[in-house]
């Protein structure tokens, strides 16, 4: 831990906002953990297509995004996909 | 014009009944016809808190069947004339009831009260459904806890698809000695997740453990929490309360400690 992390440090208070701030956005979506895992699954086998990825370390949850059309946020998908190796070309089919 | 309220909350054990038993109290002490109806079957326990536990005769559900008449079931505040409780059924089922048979019951006492407070079970189940079916508008309670706000907004969302006309916010058991630390979520914070309205803020307060064991609702007694009651009991009736700041009553004793601490 560096010297900023001691001033920086989330007290309790805060990570139970903001864990919940997330867990509700899905849970508003009513979005199952199932679904989640399958539209995971179905990501890696689009983006596999094109590059190598790395499928263990893919994290994919709902969040909030700020919208343009209506000054507000709504629920976005996120997901970070790591890329192990780029060279693996897309293929002209 | 009288107005059905149900007081609900998801989760159990965030004090739902004793937030009914206090705003029951409240608005008779503001001289309102009110009737608490405790619609958890099979527990309850509204009836204990109020101190009325030894005057059961018929309940909710003799109600319901036919077994008696209305009036027979209703009980008596001990303090206030027009404070009346309809106990739930100790040894039935929820099923013993259905959602249009308690709106035909709230339809009977509007007749008669002014507020008609609905104490709901803890749970989205077949009480839940009981309880919000007659309901004019929502009290949901909740603590400054990650699993019962999470609850509470699942039932805020199911509200709303029951169409609940108006719904408003009660933050129960605030420790400001732990809001003050960082270690628990303020009530703004609270607000801000649910995006409810909020019409109460009650500190967790050891006064409501002795007034329960006691079966004596302290809504307007000095405590902060009783002042927090009677504040919630006027903006239901439409009056404009300033919020109590809650830290400001600080005993010179836990101030001193304070000091010490740091």
């Amino acid at each position: 831990m560096g010297l900023m992390d001691l001033f920086k440090k989330k007290n309790s208070g805060n990570v139970a906002k903001d864990r919940l701030k997330l867990l509700l956005v899905s849970d508003r979506a009513n979005c199952s953990p199932e679904m989640m895992e399958m539209i995971k699954n179905d990501i890696i086998q689009v983006i596999s297509k094109y590059m190598d990825i790395d499928a263990d370390a893919l994290d994919v949850k709902i969040t909030e995004t700020e919208s343009d059309a209506n000054n507000g946020t709504v629920p976005a998908l996120f997901a970070n996909i790591p890329i192990k190796d780029m060279k693996h070309q897309p293929k002209d089919n | 014009m009288s107005e059905v309220i149900v007081i609900t909350s998801g989760k159990g054990g965030v004090g739902k009944t004793t937030t009914t038993a206090n705003v029951g109290t409240g608005l008779a002490q503001l001289n309102k016809k009110v009737v608490m109806i405790d619609t958890d079957i099979g527990l309850r326990n509204l009836d204990v808190v109020m101190g009325l536990e030894n005057r059961i005769v018929y309940n909710l559900v003799d109600v319901i069947e036919g077994k008696c008449r209305l009036k027979q079931a209703l009980i008596k505040d001990k303090k206030y004339q027009d404070l009346c409780l309809l106990p739930s059924a100790q040894t039935r089922d929820k099923d013993a009831v259905t959602p249009e048979q308690m709106v035909e019951l709230i339809n009977e006492l509007r007749e008669e009260f002014d507020y008609i407070l609905l104490d709901c079970p803890a749970g989205i189940e077949q009480g839940f459904k009981n309880a919000i079916a007659g309901a004019d508008r929502a009290l949901v309670v909740t603590t400054p806890e990650v699993s019962a706000i999470r609850d509470a907004d699942r039932i805020v969302g199911l509200l709303e698809a029951n169409e609940m006309k108006r719904i408003d916010l009660v933050v129960n058991r605030l420790r400001m000695d732990m809001v003050k630390r960082g270690d628990m979520m303020n009530v703004n914070d609270v607000c801000d997740i649910l995006a409810v309205n909020l019409i109460g803020a009650v500190p967790d307060d050891e006064q409501i453990v002795v007034s329960t064991n006691q079966g004596e609702p302290l809504v307007g007694s000095n405590c902060l929490a009783g002042q927090a009651y009677a504040n919630i009991c006027r903006r239901i009736m439409g009056e404009e309360v300033p919020f109590l700041n809650l830290e400001e009553k600080q005993g010179v004793f836990s101030k001193l400690k304070e000091m010490f601490k740091k």
